[in-house]
């Protein structure tokens, strides 16, 4: 039962294979029907272990599956196996999922790349490490993945490498995470040192039965971990390199930087939530992070004018927004907005690709306008996911952003601050949101004739892949509609198997609050939207001419905001400078200077007494002969006076 | 009864002169031939020593030295010989390649 689960992440790693070792020769369809294909397959053994999963009572729901014994080596034991719980259906799921809509839509918006082969073979590539992440049943494999998407993550954003600044936003993500990604080993390294086992099931067992919440261990192990998790999740302070990973594709910006490598973190951490259970600081470090995140991000993201940046800000902030929920110990609320951000934000993504795709490669809001009626399905698809994002009741965002809402003020690791960052930030959000639609579809035309010439809506499968994404979108939430609205919420009993030994763990059960509360909490939230969106709407459509003057009369703040505070520029000169400045040093001086000084000195000495001795060699047979003679005087004189 | 001091002193004389015909010469045939003028200057202090201690094993020594000279004198030709018919040539002072 359940063995054909090494199949999930194994298809997309044999597209993988086969089309990075033949796909060059081969032409364009059957290149792209091999790269979706795989992933349909993933899909499909997906849904089939989900339908097998709820065919289970829920205390059973974790399955695993050992493939093989990968390093045994002692104490260390490290299998290849595969852990089947709700969890990782869900994030194997939208993985899938997701990345088969965006698999299709690559058909259309890469078809005109000459290296459309290579573009679906590290598309595969990261959708099999992806699944081996998400689907790992220990630490190390989980590890693997992760550095495996973290590759696929600098292979992509520099796929136009002969674009300097696309190969040099690679770098930047690569060493970012680079940085987190060893804050994330040594905690892998502590927790072996800690429970002798990279097993979740060992690790969280013995966890649960022999440490007290508070110990210091565990908070060093989830804070290491959770450095990580800033890195790969793009959390101040390593968020930096998101925004610049807009250089890639776009359908690489809405697979991986929006929809499921920068989860990673998030996953990362709702599967841990017995360890980040038993250190309740780290748990106020990670909402902290997260609170600040959402918030700082949202910031950012209300004066860029590039389209795909203003959604690179808004992912920032709604990770934060799931990191927030996983701080006040709201994993399945986080997990939930992690499932319908994704597909919201792919939506948006590959709606954004779609518009610069019809605008010949123009990414500049300011350039656009109007194209309400000359794209029209991209147009609706980007409505619903701006609705849905913005959280308008009945789509999928309200849902899980209420939840999240609603476990900041009730949890009790929550507060009233973290609901009033929360709130203020779906306000944002709003904003920016509605201001990139009005900018893009509503006003005047701001492009030149030559531009609206070759105006075109995309290709039917990027079409088809839009719409898939905007039902679910609306869609998606229904599954966890809250007790409190008539709904079962049953996403989140689905869950509940996964984080019951956590729930045991912080047993004083839940503040209680009447549904009166909760009601009045949603709707300000909902009415500081709507306010939001009216606010957007007059600065945008109806005065257009009060943005420009709010912005003259801000001018200081507006200048500060669209240099996204100069974040960049600070780690410049504090972090980066320095660190040239010493590399430098350390190269020409300690390298050049003294260690390859103290070799060819030494090697300069030897050559030089040896071209003093080595005229000894004359090659005449007699001056040998003498020596000879001489030495065997020498030695029968030195015997002679021993005597 | 010839003393043993006089063979020893007439070994002595002989050796010198193989080394300086061995120092002197260019001709690797008169080397070869010093060589051998050292070697028996060598079985002559054997036999002498041998005599004078009543003892044959010095015999036996010059025997096996005879046999070895025997050898050496084979396959020395034999490399003078190859030498000559490469080089034209059996001046050791025009064999100094293996040098700085």
């Amino acid at each position: 039962m359940s063995n054909y689960i090494w199949l999930i992440p194994a298809a997309p790693l044999a597209g993988f294979l086969i089309n990075g070792l033949f796909g060059k020769r081969f032409p364009k369809p059957v290149v792209s029907s091999i790269a979706c294909g795989s992933v349909f397959f993933s899909l499909v053994a997906a849904v089939l272990a989900l339908i097998e999963l709820l065919g289970l009572d829920p205390e059973y729901r974790s399955i695993e599956t050992l493939l093989f014994s990968w390093i045994p080596s002692g104490a260390f034991q490290v299998d290849i196996a595969f852990l089947l719980d709700p969890l990782s259906a869900v994030m194997m799921l939208v993985v899938s999922g997701v990345g088969f809509l965006i698999h299709v839509y690559s058909i259309g918006y890469m078809a005109h790349d000459k290296e459309f082969s290579r573009f679906f073979t590290y598309l595969n590539l990261f959708t099999g490490s992806m699944l081996i992440l998400v689907l790992a049943n220990n630490f190390l494999l989980l590890y693997v993945g992760w550095e495996a998407v973290g590759l696929c993550s600098y292979l992509l954003i520099g796929f136009w490498y002969k674009k300097q600044s696309a190969s040099d936003a690679g770098k930047k993500a690569f060493i970012v995470n680079r940085i987190g990604d060893f804050g994330f080993a040594i905690g892998i390294f502590m927790i072996f040192w800690t429970f002798g086992s990279l097993n979740f099931s060992q690790v969280f067992e013995s966890a649960a039965s022999s440490f007290q919440i508070g110990s210091s261990v565990i908070t060093a192990i989830t804070l290491l971990l959770f450095v990580g998790a800033t890195g790969k999740s793009a959390q101040i302070p390593l968020y930096v390199w998101l925004p610049d990973a807009m250089e890639g594709p776009t359908p690489v910006s809405a697979l991986i930087h929006a929809a499921t490598m920068v989860t990673a973190g998030v996953y990362m951490v709702a599967r841990c939530n017995v360890l980040y259970t038993l250190a309740p600081t780290s748990l106020l470090v990670v909402a902290l992070i997260g609170a600040a995140t959402a918030l700082f991000a949202a910031t950012m993201g209300l004066a860029q004018n590039d389209i795909k940046r203003v959604l690179a800000y808004s992912t920032i902030s709604q990770l934060g927004y799931m990191f927030l929920a996983c701080g006040v110990a709201a994993f399945t609320a986080g997990i939930f907005h992690l499932m319908t951000h994704a597909f919201f934000k792919a939506l948006l993504f590959l709606g954004a690709g779609s518009v610069i795709h019809a605008m010949s490669n123009e990414q500049d809001m300011r350039n656009m306008g109007g194209l309400r009626s000359k794209i029209k399905t991209t147009y609706l698809t980007m409505l619903v996911g701006t609705l849905a994002i913005a959280g308008i009741p009945g789509l999928s965002g309200f849902f899980s952003k209420d939840e999240i809402l609603w476990k900041a003020f009730s949890s009790e690791h929550g507060g009233v601050v973290f609901w009033l960052i929360g709130v203020v930030t779906a306000g944002l959000t709003a904003f920016y949101m509605f201001r990139l639609l009005f900018l893009t579809f509503f006003g005047k035309p701001r492009y030149d004739k030559h531009k609206s010439e070759h105006l075109h809506e995309s290709p039917r499968n990027m079409l088809f892949a839009l719409a898939s994404l905007a039902v679910l979108s609306a869609i998606g939430g229904w599954i966890g509609i809250p007790a409190s609205m008539g709904g079962g919420n049953h996403f989140e009993r689905f869950m509940e198997p996964v984080f019951a030994s956590s729930a045991a763990l912080a047993s004083h059960g839940e503040n209680h609050h009447s549904h009166v509360t909760e009601y009045l909490l949603m709707t300000i939230s909902v009415l500081f939207v709507l306010l939001m969106i009216y606010f957007a709407y007059v600065a945008y459509i109806r005065r257009p001419q009060l943005a420009t003057s709010l912005r003259e009369r801000f001018a200081g703040i507006h200048k500060v905001v669209y240099n996204k505070y100069y974040v960049d520029e600070i780690y410049a000169a504090v972090i980066v400078r320095p660190l040239i400045v010493i590399s430098m040093f350390l190269w020409k001086v300690i390298d050049v200077a003294i260690i390859d000084g103290i070799a060819n000195g030494l090697a300069y000495m030897v050559q030089s007494f040896s071209g003093s001795t080595r005229v000894m060699q004359t090659g005449y047979l007699r001056n040998y002969a003498l020596m000879f003679l001489g030495g065997a005087i020498v030695v029968l004189a030195f015997f002679m006076s021993m005597r | 009864m010839v003393p043993l001091e006089y063979y020893l002193t007439l070994s002595a004389v002989i050796f010198a002169i193989g080394v300086l015909g061995v120092l002197t010469s260019r001709n690797l045939i008169v080397i070869f031939m010093s060589i051998e003028i050292m070697l028996n200057a060598g079985n002559l202090a054997l036999i002498a020593f041998s005599r004078a201690l009543g003892d044959v094993s010095g015999h036996a020594f010059v025997f096996i030295v005879f046999a070895v000279a025997a050898a050496e004198a084979a396959v020395g030709l034999a490399i003078i010989l190859a030498v000559f018919r490469n080089r034209e040539s059996v001046n050791a002072d025009d064999f100094n390649i293996m040098r700085w």
